[in-house]
């Protein structure tokens, strides 16, 4: 089974994985809620419009693959998941918990739907490449898509990685970079030059778009060219993205990898959510 | 005046650990992986520019399609073998130890052992098995790898068991590290009946003066050693641990108890964090405390030079394991 054409818009998906993403952020009363929010249009369209998987069989043999491998996005990931009926809703609470499924770093082992183990970044994109020759060995028609973020381009494992995947002509590959522009220490832009991206992956051998990763009906575009072009190179879909996204006043603190947010405050987001929620 | 004696030369990276005229086998890991590949299907190799030099050409060769040519890359080798191991193959990753240890750790600790993957990492270059110096010398790397949870850690003496070990280690479901004798291996332990279990120690010969526990090819060391110790009536047991994690406890345990027994414990390693510190845990655990001595590499940087050289400077060829086994008796 793949997931059931829906009549649910992808903007409604988007506002849902923000929703579930905010009430885990408040069950820790701190977190990454700024990438959740600023990543959601991405996963909505990942998981509501791109990806083939079956929400009952996570295992399922012909799904895409969809690795995370910045390990800290899982809420983001966790509140998709949720959404897409991978993880009950009622799990959502137990975020970051003793004995959760929902650790705050992501975890193969520990959760449904969640491919690789992140948090060491700069794996993802190297392990995305064993996927990808390892589904060509079976003949298979599934796609690998990588989760990255900029932080993760500091990496020189990702570079390795990228040069691997042209020189394999890995087409079943997708790989996504958030680029958020924050870093643990402050501005990515701060820590190592971060541009020019495109000219990099073209020059590396990859199919290179960019794009808006908060508009969704450029994002549709972008993935499904990913996906039909016919060149033998890997892809590559550069997303920038506005950290926080959706709640203006968390958008609005300078300083926004790890939110610390009063508790008053959460309801206060989730209404700004809500009034924002598309008709 | 006569001539300067001539100087023996580092020969690099292709030093074989055979004596002259010492029986030899090529390539035992290559023709055993081949051999093991012909009812394995699942199993692939993969190296960062060196199957060369830790013979995997030769599966290479045979299995060209099953080969991965990952380039200078051993990040990028562990990760893809975890990614291959996910769908289903069972990778066998080759480089040197050095850079296995030193420069892949994280990959082979989180995206490999954490999840139990089914990958096979065997290293060229272990210990001292080369001249070149510090660069590919690893003389840490079990150390390293020791504290890594889920890794079973195997290191074979010669090329019977390295012939065995490979299809031991395929059938074992998890990740394995595995040193790697590489070249014109010497062929030491067909002489003992002997066979390898992945797990196992194996008493090679029994002697009531001194216990000899080792690993890899200072058991062949220790074989001959033991022989030089005859003709001064010393007689010596030879215990070889090829698995050192996880450590054979119940075999060690009862031979370092049998009394009056001088126990060295002899390696191809760092006297820090091998063989040597294992057992001496082990045994002070149990309360089994007979003498204890370590043949092992000194904690330092090492030399470069020609092997034999180098073999007697630091201690681990058969006459220096020899004068070290009498000056403590």
């Amino acid at each position: 089974m793949i997931q059931l054409l829906s009549n649910v818009s992808l903007a409604e998906r988007a506002y849902r994985i923000r929703r579930n993403a905010l009430r885990m952020g408040e069950v820790q009363g701190q977190g990454y809620i700024a990438q959740a929010l600023g990543i959601a249009d991405v996963l909505a369209v990942s998981y509501f419009h791109a990806l083939r998987y079956n929400a009952e069989d996570p295992h399922w043999e012909e799904r895409d693959r969809f690795l995370l491998s910045i390990g800290h996005y899982a809420i983001a990931l966790y509140a998709a998941l949720i959404e897409a009926g991978v993880i009950p809703e009622a799990e959502l609470e137990t975020y970051g918990s003793d004995d959760s499924r929902l650790p705050m770093s992501g975890m193969a082992s520990y959760t449904p739907g969640m491919e690789i183990t992140g948090g060491s970044l700069g794996h993802g994109l190297g392990i995305a490449v064993g996927f990808a020759l390892g589904l060509k060995r079976k003949n298979s028609n599934a796609f690998i898509y990588n989760l990255l973020s900029d932080g993760e381009l500091n990496e020189g494992s990702t570079w390795e990685a990228a040069m691997g995947a042209s020189h394999w002509q890995l087409d079943n590959l997708i790989a996504i970079v958030d680029i958020n522009g924050q870093q643990a220490d402050g501005p990515s832009a701060a820590m190592t030059s971060r541009e020019p991206q495109v000219a990099r992956w073209e020059s590396f051998g990859w199919y290179t778009q960019r794009v808006d990763g908060n508009n969704i009906e450029a994002l549709t575009e972008v993935f499904d060219r990913a996906r039909r072009y016919e060149g033998k190179k890997p892809r590559m879909i550069i997303c920038d993205t506005k950290m926080a996204k959706g709640v203006q006043f968390l958008e609005d603190r300078e300083m926004n990898h790890f939110l610390r947010v009063d508790a008053d405050e959460w309801q206060k987001a989730l209404e700004i959510l809500d009034a924002g929620r598309p008709a | 005046m006569s001539a300067p004696a001539k100087r023996l030369t580092t020969s690099a990276m292709i030093a074989s650990l055979a004596a002259p005229g010492q029986r030899t086998k090529p390539a035992p890991f290559g023709h055993a992986l081949v051999e093991l590949a012909a009812s394995r299907p699942e199993v692939v190799g993969l190296s960062a520019d060196l199957s060369k030099y830790t013979d995997l050409h030769i599966f290479a060769k045979a299995y060209p399609e099953r080969f991965y040519q990952m380039g200078m890359a051993e990040q990028l080798l562990m990760s893809a073998a975890a990614g291959l191991a996910r769908e289903g193959a069972m990778p066998f990753a080759t480089t040197y130890a050095v850079f296995a240890s030193r420069r892949a750790y994280d990959f082979i600790c989180l995206a490999i052992a954490e999840e139990k993957l089914n990958v096979k990492i065997v290293c060229a270059l272990p210990g001292l098995t080369t001249g070149y110096g510090p660069s590919h010398q690893a003389t840490e790397d079990i150390a390293i790898f020791r504290g890594m949870p889920n890794l079973t850690i195997i290191d074979p003496c010669d090329a019977l068991e390295i012939e065995q070990a490979v299809p031991a280690i395929a059938a074992h479901q998890g990740p394995v590290y595995m040193r790697l004798l590489r070249g014109n291996v010497p062929m030491v332990l067909d002489e003992y009946g002997y066979k390898f279990e992945l797990g196992k120690a194996a008493l090679l010969r029994d002697g009531p003066d001194v216990l000899v526990i080792s690993s890899g090819f200072m058991t062949m060391r220790a074989l001959e050693a033991a022989t030089m110790l005859e003709t001064d009536r010393v007689k010596t047991a030879v215990l070889h641990v090829p698995t050192i994690k996880p450590l054979d406890e119940a075999r060690i345990l009862a031979e370092a108890a049998k009394p009056g027994r001088l126990v060295v414990v002899a390696e191809n390693h760092s006297i820090i964090g091998g063989l040597g510190e294992a057992v001496a845990t082990l045994l002070l655990r149990n309360g089994v405390t007979p003498v204890f001595r370590q043949i092992a590499l000194p904690d330092a940087f090492l030399d470069a030079g020609a092997l034999p050289t180098l073999h007697d400077r630091y201690g681990i060829s058969a006459n220096a394991v020899v004068q070290q086994i009498k000056s403590w008796l």
